[in-house]
């Protein structure tokens, strides 16, 4: 499924040449004596969809805020287009907002909302109308035109909401917790609808959640945030198959982490020796770390085969055995939490691709193995 | 706006005019008086008019004389009748505050606990008499406690008496009249701090073990001390300069400082004294008043 | 313990709501009294009507009424504009030169004793009249001013209140879409605190139709309120035209209050900040 438009397919950020839509050049904002944005520098491309992840209080809004210009940047500056947003205040900058309470006017009709944006700039009736209605078009709100916002299910809401700050052609549009107030099904589908609008218009979006699978789904490229920093930008995939850390390792999606030493290491291949695992681990790739440094495998639970047999043409590299201490069943797949006998406790996801496979039970003994290239080894 | 560009480089902002028209007739008509009022509160009676001499005088070519007459404080502090008139006065506010929250409390907590609709009715009973005039409700009562008023009928008709019973012109009349005049002025703030309160809590306390009574003084109690102390500041602080409900009921044994204000500016033309009297009433209540805005500002920032 | 049926309570109500209002409804009902004397039913003569045709002809409580009636208007509409421009600031801008003082400035007269607020405007007056001529002794004037300073304190707590629940979020979105921030206070906030600001109007109107000391303090020859002509009327006793006044106050106002409190109930589902 297409989750990056036309023009991220094309990677501008892996070109050193091509010029950033939005710079972030070493912004920083203090409340008082709490840092809520630290020393954030970010290039996002044109036609993107940018989305910044992280936990509550790590200061995504925060900087989402400043890129609106409702709150300013303590130190360092924001360029869009090129032009430098300092003391530019809200309604002079090509950016609109999106946002997560929606903020639709209550005293307007939809028609109303969704064309106050393009009456402050002074455009002319007739073109207002045609525009607001090619808006309604789009976000299938066709009909609705004089409903008050309290008349409105919270999906409407959200379209009116999304129309009113697209109709204007901003250069860049802000969302903040686009999907938070959806229920799961219509989560999904409006997720879809989002991408599918992005592409139409070309428009370059900035995401703001915390919610990591809206952030898969969505984004050309993830900036994962905490307390303040931009801790791994990246592709979806980049940021799940190879983190740079091991809290992101840990916050999107879930994974075992093992701590250990380095027993062997060579451009090709590491060994690494770990307690927690009671065993050692082969990765087919070189890594940059110091010797006798502290490093950590991180392998995803999908990529960790278990088998009550123990596994053919096994070296004592990359396998070890545990008993079956909990299992979660989920229909499409199942979670197999497995304690090693150094007490770790190891999460498998195993697809569940036979209705009538003989099941793995409780206690049973088993064997966890996996390929040498699945571990991602992070230093910090 | 555009304007606002060059009175920005002179340091004025949009902001700063919002609040500046507000503040500035404020000052100039709230504050600047009280200046005033000390002023003369050190100045000798005069028969002109405006009946007082002036502070400064020139003395010679070039010299000022600033004359400032303690007497009329000295007056004050001595002469038994406002000593007995300010402690009076606090003594009446203090019993009247707290007659009005026992009759108030139950009410605003009945209000409070009501369903949506019952509760609206009944708040709009509760905030119907505030917005019908003091006067006439304080009117009300002269005829109905007056020695023909509908009480003494009421009660000789049915022969629980066979005299009038003298209760117009007496402290007894000015209570009550104080009481039913600020009884909203205790229920509305009261209620609505209970309003905001959780009653699982209750619900809670009692599945641990409470009575009823025991959570209400544990629970409820506690947790709706600002209302409390926000109703009775309200009736406290206004109570001790009242004027009007001692003037029509109390009768001349009531010695309201209000009343003793009211008597030495209009009927004695003493404005002197008067501003004293107004000086020491008002450092009276000022650390009530910061009480009241500290309890206030406390009340809103639980809410935020 | 199930609270609604709580004797107690309901008891409590009862007797505070019948304290509240059988002195209301007795003035009422005597209204109709035929007797001079008013509370003594004249049953010969009575119900009747003839105290309201001698209130209407009235006319020292005509004038006075009409007088009133201007003075409450113009302290309303003043108060309005004085008590939201101080609202909004104290609600929106956290931090500004003098927010200290404004907000003691505004809280305070609602606690102080009218006896000192009405003394210390009249010296006000007297002072200024001395020393630059205006105002020209006591009158409509100096009343509505000092009507003015008390009731915008009314009306700031009442627009600061509405403000506080006020989704700041309406306005960051209207700025957003490109207005700039006085548009957005005349465009988005007003529309959507009207109710709040015509709430404060009617207190406004009401505190200055009903006062009485204030008014003594800084009124002048041939400007008396109703309040001070029905304050000389009943320090002499009862008179069965107060009584009608009374009544015909008690009604009006009543019809009012339910009509607004139906009109501001519909307004309160617009722009209550929590989203549903």
């Amino acid at each position: 499924m297409a989750n990056a438009g036309e023009a991220a397919k094309a990677a501008p950020w892996r070109d050193p040449g091509a010029r950033a839509y939005v710079q972030i050049e070493r912004v920083s904002k203090s409340f008082g004596d709490f840092k809520a944005v630290d020393d954030v520098s970010l290039k996002i491309y044109q036609g993107e969809i940018f989305c910044l992840l992280g936990a509550s209080g790590c200061g995504k809004t925060t900087l989402l805020r400043m890129l609106g210009g409702f709150e300013t940047p303590t130190s360092g500056r924001i360029l869009i287009d090129g032009e430098d947003m300092s003391g530019v205040p809200p309604y002079e900058r090509p950016v609109n907002m999106m946002f997560q309470s929606y903020a639709l006017f209550p005293h307007m009709s939809v028609e109303q909302n969704v064309a106050f944006g393009l009456k402050q700039d002074g455009v002319a009736k007739g073109e207002i109308a045609e525009r607001v209605g090619t808006m309604l078009d789009l976000v299938k709100l066709r009909g609705f035109e004089k409903r008050k916002p309290h008349q409105l299910s919270g999906g409407q809401r959200q379209r009116v909401a999304l129309a009113r700050s697209l109709v204007k052609r901003p250069k860049l549009l802000l969302l903040d917790e686009p999907l938070g107030a959806l229920d799961k099904k219509l989560r999904e589908h409006t997720q879809f609808e989002l991408i599918g609008l992005q592409d139409k218009l070309g428009v370059t979006f900035l995401v703001v959640t915390h919610d990591q699978e809206e952030a898969m789904t969505l984004a050309s490229r993830i900036g994962v945030m905490d307390h303040g920093e931009i801790v791994q930008a990246g592709t979806p995939a980049e940021i799940y198959e190879f983190p740079s850390s091991r809290f992101v390792a840990d916050f999107v999606g879930s994974v075992n982490i093992f701590e250990g030493k380095l027993l062997d290491d060579e451009p090709e291949y590491v060994r690494i020796g770990s307690e927690e695992l009671g065993g050692t681990i082969y990765v087919s790739h070189g890594i940059s770390a110091a010797p006798e440094a502290v490093v950590w495998a991180a392998i995803r639970p999908e990529k960790i085969f278990m088998s009550t047999a123990a596994p053919h043409g096994a070296g004592s590299d990359n396998v070890v055995r545990g008993a079956v201490q909990d299992i979660a069943y989920l229909g499409d797949l199942s979670i197999y939490l497995v304690k090693l006998p150094t007490g770790k406790v190891v999460r498998v996801t195993q697809p569940n691709t036979s209705r009538h496979a003989e099941a793995i039970t409780w206690e049973q003994q088993v064997y966890l193995s996996w390929d040498a290239s699945s571990p991602v080894v992070v230093t910090r | 706006m555009r304007l606002l560009a060059p009175l920005r480089r002179v340091g004025i902002s949009g902001r700063g005019l919002v609040v500046t028209l507000p503040y500035l007739w404020l000052l100039l008509f709230f504050v600047v008086p009280f200046v005033i009022v000390l002023k003369i509160s050190f100045s000798d009676v005069d028969l002109a008019i405006p009946p007082y001499k002036p502070l400064i005088d020139w003395v010679g070519k070039n010299s000022l004389a600033i004359r400032l007459n303690f007497n009329n404080y000295a007056f004050l502090f001595t002469d038994p009748l406002y000593v007995h008139a300010f402690l009076n006065s606090v003594k009446v506010a203090f019993i009247s505050t707290v007659l009005c929250l026992i009759i108030g409390y139950p009410v605003a907590y009945g209000i409070a606990r009501s369903t949506s609709t019952t509760r609206n009715i009944l708040l709009l009973l509760v905030v119907l008499p505030f917005w019908t005039s003091l006067l006439l409700r304080v009117y009300a009562w002269i005829g109905l406690l007056k020695a023909n008023g509908v009480i003494n009928n009421v009660l000789m008709a049915l022969g629980v008496i066979h005299e009038p019973l003298e209760m117009l012109y007496t402290p007894f009349a000015m209570y009550v009249g104080i009481v039913y005049s600020y009884l909203p002025f205790v229920i509305l703030p009261l209620y609505a701090n209970l309003e905001k309160m959780d009653w699982q809590l209750l619900e809670a306390a009692q599945d641990l073990g409470c009575r009823p009574w025991q959570a209400f003084y544990k629970i409820t109690l506690p947790l709706s001390r600002n209302g409390i102390l926000a109703g009775s500041m309200l009736v406290f602080i206004p109570a001790v300069g009242e004027f009007v409900i001692p003037a029509l009921l109390g009768g001349p044994n009531a010695l309201m400082i209000g009343r003793v204000l009211w008597d030495e500016f209009f009927s004695n033309r003493a404005w002197p004294v008067a501003s004293a009297v107004a000086i020491v009433l008002l450092l009276l209540l000022v650390p009530f008043m910061m009480w009241y805005q500290s309890v206030q500002a406390r009340e809103s920032a639980g809410t935020r | 313990m199930n609270y609604r049926r709580s004797a107690f309570i309901i008891t409590c109500l009862a007797f505070g709501y019948a304290f509240l209002y059988i002195p209301i409804l007795s003035m009422v009902v005597f209204s109709f009294n035929a007797s001079k004397l008013v509370t003594v039913w004249d049953a010969a003569h009575s119900p009747t009507l003839k105290w309201y045709y001698s209130l209407i002809h009235d006319d020292e409580i005509l004038d006075a009424a009409w007088i009133s009636l201007k003075v409450a208007v113009i302290n309303a509409s003043g108060s309005v504009i004085l008590g939201t421009l101080a609202g909004v600031g104290l609600a929106r801008f956290a931090q500004f030169k003098g927010r200290f003082t404004l907000n003691a400035m505004t809280t305070a007269p609602l606690v102080m004793p009218e006896v000192i607020t009405g003394l210390s405007m009249l010296l006000l007056f007297v002072a200024m009249e001395q020393w630059i001529g205006w105002p020209a002794g006591r009158g409509i004037t100096t009343m509505t001013i000092g009507h003015m300073t008390f009731s915008m304190a009314y009306v700031t707590v009442v627009v600061q209140s509405r403000m506080a629940t006020f989704d700041t979020a309406l306005e960051e979105a209207a700025m957003d879409l490109g207005a700039r921030p006085l548009k957005v206070f005349f465009v988005i906030t007003l529309p959507i605190i009207f109710p709040a600001i015509l709430s404060g109007w009617l207190l406004a109107f009401t505190l200055s139709w009903d006062d009485l000391v204030i008014s003594s303090f800084t009124s002048g020859p041939g400007s008396s309120t109703l309040p001070m002509v029905v304050f000389s009327k009943v320090r002499l006793g009862v008179s069965p035209e107060i009584n009608v006044l009374a009544s015909i106050t008690i009604g009006v106002v009543a019809l009012i209050m339910v009509g607004v409190s139906l009109w501001m109930a519909r307004a309160r589902r617009l722009g209550k900040k929590a989203a549903d």
